[in-house]
């Protein structure tokens, strides 16, 4: 998937023990987007999870040690920008995002110019894949991030995005460090830059636990909802000074 | 009073003498220790000057002396524990920084070695 003019795309899959969905993951994405580089990103892994993705065929690399997802992300994102990659997909490393949507959010982030594409599963309808938890996190935040964000964004917690060069020189710089999803879209929307979403399928999780568990939750609200605020002054501060 | 004023002299001068055996051994950088001899010079000159802790409580509003050097010492420790959270805090991003370029460093070596392979 070189893409008209020579384009080049780039998936990245944050990874974390997931040796039992990571193979099958690498496999679909080549099947969905057949000559397209899979670079999964090893956060540590107490199991074989690189192994089982460099079997797949997918390129590794591997953290010397644990990160979290932020740092996790921004690792693949500034070996993509470094290796020159025009556009980058990243999606989750336990199956729950399907690789079938990588042509979508692709055509979407060639044709519509923004600079980063989300792969939303609440465009077309709920899915039923999304716990009754995390669909009153989203609808909180939803309602949170609309008057900041100035529009409606129906996942913003999603972890399927695409994103541009412009983007992934950003983020390869600067990237929020352990909940990256929320914080990521005001980062982008300070500089005015565009995002869109796009209808992607949910599936439930081939093997693993999610690493957000119900007493993480309440700590994951007050540090996203602290990152936004810590984000929108830290823009605000710089917007005066200029 | 005068209990509590020694009891925090002896703290103090305890806490002078950890930190600087640490920096004699180098558990402890200098850069580090400046706050936390600072902090135990100043507490133990407060607990030692009578007129010093009561000039303190009537600055601050506390009727009690004992209690303003309660109140000085917390104000001094949570300035140390602040300066080290920060301190914490740039170590961590240099060190995210430093590991991620560690793999992707890797990452060239290991394609390096596979093309001269291939």
């Amino acid at each position: 998937m070189t893409g008209d003019g020579g384009n080049r795309l780039m998936i990245i899959v944050p990874a974390l023990n997931e040796e039992g969905a990571v193979g099958d993951v690498v496999r679909e994405i080549q099947q969905a987007a057949p000559g397209t580089p899979v670079l999964v990103i090893d956060d540590c892994s107490a199991d074989s999870t690189a192994a089982v993705a460099r079997a797949a065929g997918a390129r590794v690399l591997s953290l010397p040690h644990h990160l979290g997802l932020g740092g996790c992300v921004q690792a693949g994102y500034r070996l993509a920008f470094e290796l020159g990659f025009d556009y980058v997909i990243r999606l989750d490393g336990d199956g729950q995002h399907d690789p079938r949507d990588i042509p979508r959010i692709y055509d979407a982030l060639r044709q519509s110019g923004c600079q980063m594409v989300i792969g939303s599963r609440f465009v077309g309808g709920p899915q039923e894949f999304t716990s009754l938890a995390r669909s009153w996190g989203i609808r909180f935040f939803r309602t949170m991030l609309r008057p900041i964000l100035g529009r409606m964004v129906h996942d913003p917690t999603s972890g399927y995005v695409g994103v541009n060069r412009e983007a992934l020189a950003l983020f390869s710089r600067s990237f929020p460090l352990e909940y990256p999803e929320i914080e990521a879209l005001v980062v982008l929307q300070r500089r005015a830059f565009r995002f869109q979403e796009v209808a992607c399928r949910m599936r439930p999780r081939q093997s693993g636990r999610s690493t957000i568990t119900a007493a993480k939750s309440l700590y994951y609200i007050v540090h996203v909802l602290l990152g936004v605020f810590v984000n929108i002054l830290k823009f605000e501060r710089h917007r005066w000074r200029r | 009073m005068d209990r509590l004023s020694n009891v925090l002299s002896l703290f103090s001068l305890g806490l002078i003498v950890a930190v600087l055996s640490s920096l004699r051994r180098a558990h402890i950088r200098v850069e580090y220790s400046v706050s936390w001899l600072a902090a135990g010079l100043a507490m133990l000159i407060l607990s030692r000057s009578q007129p010093l802790m009561s000039w303190l409580a009537r600055m601050i509003g506390v009727g009690d002396p004992p209690l303003a050097l309660i109140v000085a010492v917390l104000v001094v420790f949570l300035l140390v524990f602040y300066r080290f959270s920060v301190t914490v805090s740039t170590l961590k991003d240099a060190n995210i920084a430093l590991a991620q370029r560690v793999a992707i460093l890797e990452y060239y070596l290991r394609s390096q070695h596979e093309s001269r392979q291939a």
